[in-house]
């Protein structure tokens, strides 16, 4: 092993890694980051929102020197069914602070700028080598194994994402089940700016966000999405994975079928597939919260379940940069004292209890069993949409009181359980 | 009626180092065909295959690494599930 021993190695140049890496430079530690692809972002994927409050607190006004493709101001929830779609839609023309807005983002272009980022105020990158191991000597972790080569460190951050083999390896993450797990898949499709913000009705910067219930998983838990970008539009579904072996379709399938919909298909016509890729999803929320920390070793982002799938949206790369700051902050102050135990990391389980992190893992705590329930997927949609379709449709026979269409629609699915379900659904959010 | 898709078409607007030689993820003989309809419904990539006789096929290149089978199946067909070695595998320019 070599002599030098860095303050902390990170594993991984995510949004979790890069962070971590801004954070501890920038008050002068020596860090390295090490990442198997070839450029941070090369093996990342997302939907396509990030809330930018805990990077705004980072990097205050990040938003005018990112690569950013547009600011959400639109957003719009529909309510599919193979051949109807109820939607809400929501414009916000309010002013908003920088906390509050959100953007649509590639991470392919986004990682590298916060890596470049790190590496301005002095982090060391690596790219292109997979860490294989890390390193113990008793009971401690003292470094990382790549490459064949052995590299020394008082701490190590596993910023690792969803798959988290190095926590695996040391037993601080268990194996998840697949029924903690979603999985996405995405087709990014080209189109012109000009054609995109006519079509999604949209000013020069302003990004529409869009969430889709319904059949896009097949009825089971998950949903589609679409973010507009610049000149592109990310579209895709996340899908859990505990029923998947029923499915009447894959998952592929699935994505085609939403691309395909009649309501889907107007929007993105004649556009051009530029890239398809597909990437796992911790669903599990606060119940799948791995050991955090060990002597030498913390875990963030992904890598500690750290996602929040709060209905038909998920949130994990506002999570993902807030742990990266807090285990820097750990570090910072473990190497104070130079005590890098789990006792002197300690910290960083304060500042994630302190953070909007667990609050916000805690508060939804309910919420994964809750959407485990196949009328969300299925017979609401449904009912929306007999609803709407009694509604407006005027053929010559007696109108009915809307009262009556209304029960009539609840009946079907039945009055209990949708009292049981509101009742549910209200406690878990 | 929809449309069967061919996900092979959309895994060729990817970029891909493959790594030749060096399978990242390989399959236990004869796996459980119960478990491996599971991966034919979930991997994004469609890289489990039903053939017309029958027979079964993976092959692990145009894989995106993103981890479905190793979840649903690590334990049961999967002989070996880990990560390309450095550089190799997908490539994201947009991500
Ligand atoms: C379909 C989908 C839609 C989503 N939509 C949204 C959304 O709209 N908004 C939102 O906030 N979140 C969303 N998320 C969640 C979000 O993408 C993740 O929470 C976030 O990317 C996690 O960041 P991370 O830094 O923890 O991990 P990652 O971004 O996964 O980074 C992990 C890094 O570690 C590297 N790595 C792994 N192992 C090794 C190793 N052994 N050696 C070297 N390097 C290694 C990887 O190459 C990668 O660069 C979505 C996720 C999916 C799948
Ligand atoms: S990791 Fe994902 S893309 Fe690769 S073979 Fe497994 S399920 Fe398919």
């Amino acid at each position: 092993m070599s002599e030098e021993s860095f303050d902390a190695i990170i594993v991984g140049a995510g949004l979790a890694g890069c962070i971590a890496a801004y954070v501890l430079a920038k008050e002068g530690a020596d860090v390295l980051v090490i990442e198997r692809g070839n450029y941070a972002g090369s093996k990342n994927m997302t939907g396509g929102r990030l809330y930018s409050h805990s990077l705004e607190r980072i990097i205050p006004g990040f938003a005018k020197e990112a690569p950013i493709e547009r600011k959400v101001t639109k957003e719009k929830v529909t309510f599919l069914t193979d051949d109807t779609g109820v939607t809400l839609d929501y414009h916000n023309g309010r002013k908003q602070t920088a906390v509050e807005e959100s953007y649509t983002l590639l991470r392919g272009e986004f990682d590298q700028w916060l890596m470049d980022k790190a590496e301005e105020v002095g982090a060391q990158f690596i790219s292109g080598i997979r860490v294989d191991e890390v390193l113990t000597r008793d009971g401690k972790v003292i470094g990382v194994k790549a490459d064949g080569d052995e590299l020394a460190a008082k701490s190590v951050i596993l910023a690792e994402g969803v798959n988290p083999v190095l926590g695996e390896q040391l037993g601080m993450v268990q194996r998840l089940k697949a029924d903690a797990m979603a999985v996405g898949a995405k087709e990014l499709i080209e189109l012109p700016q000009q054609i995109i913000q006519d079509r999604f009705n949209l000013n020069d910067n302003e990004g529409c966000a869009w969430l889709f219930a319904g059949s896009p998983a097949n009825g089971l838990m998950g949903g589609g999405f679409i973010y507009t970008n610049k000149s592109s539009v990310s579209l895709g579904i996340v899908c859990g994975l505990h029923d998947i072996g029923n499915s009447s379709k894959t998952v592929p399938q699935m994505l085609e079928d939403f691309k395909n919909h009649a309501m889907i298909q107007p929007l993105i016509e004649g556009g051009k597939l530029i890239e398809y890729s597909g990437h796992v999803v911790p669903e599990a929320g606060i119940n799948m919260v791995p050991k955090l920390v060990d002597d030498g070793v913390l875990i963030a982002g992904d890598a500690a379940g750290f996602c929040l799938n709060i209905g038909y949206t998920v949130r994990g790369m506002d999570l993902a940069i807030a742990s990266g700051e807090a285990a820097a902050k750990a570090i910072l102050m473990a190497r104070e004292k130079n005590d890098f135990s789990a006792q002197g990391l300690s910290s960083y389980q304060t500042l994630l209890e302190d953070s909007f992190i667990m609050k916000d893992l805690k508060l939804y705590k309910d919420l994964p069993e809750f959407m485990e329930n196949p009328r969300i997927f299925n017979q609401y949609p449904k009912m929306v949409a007999d609803i709407m379709q009694n509604m407006f449709t005027v053929d010559g026979s007696p109108s009915q009181p809307i009262r009556k269409t209304l029960m009539k629609h609840c009946k079907e699915v039945g009055y209990m359980n949708l009292i049981k379900d509101g009742i549910k659904g209200v406690t878990s959010i | 009626m929809s449309k069967a898709v061919n996900v092979d078409v959309k895994l060729s607007a990817n970029k891909f180092h493959v790594d030749e030689g060096h399978a990242h993820i390989i399959l236990k003989n004869n796996p459980d065909i119960k478990e491996f309809r599971k991966l034919i419904n979930a991997c994004p990539a469609g890289l489990y295959k039903l053939e017309d006789d029958g027979s079964i096929r993976f092959d692990s290149a145009g894989c995106l690494e993103c981890g479905t089978c190793k979840f649903l199946c690590g334990e049961t067909i999967l002989e070996k599930w880990e990560y390309p070695r450095g550089t190799f595998g997908i490539e994201y320019r947009y991500g």
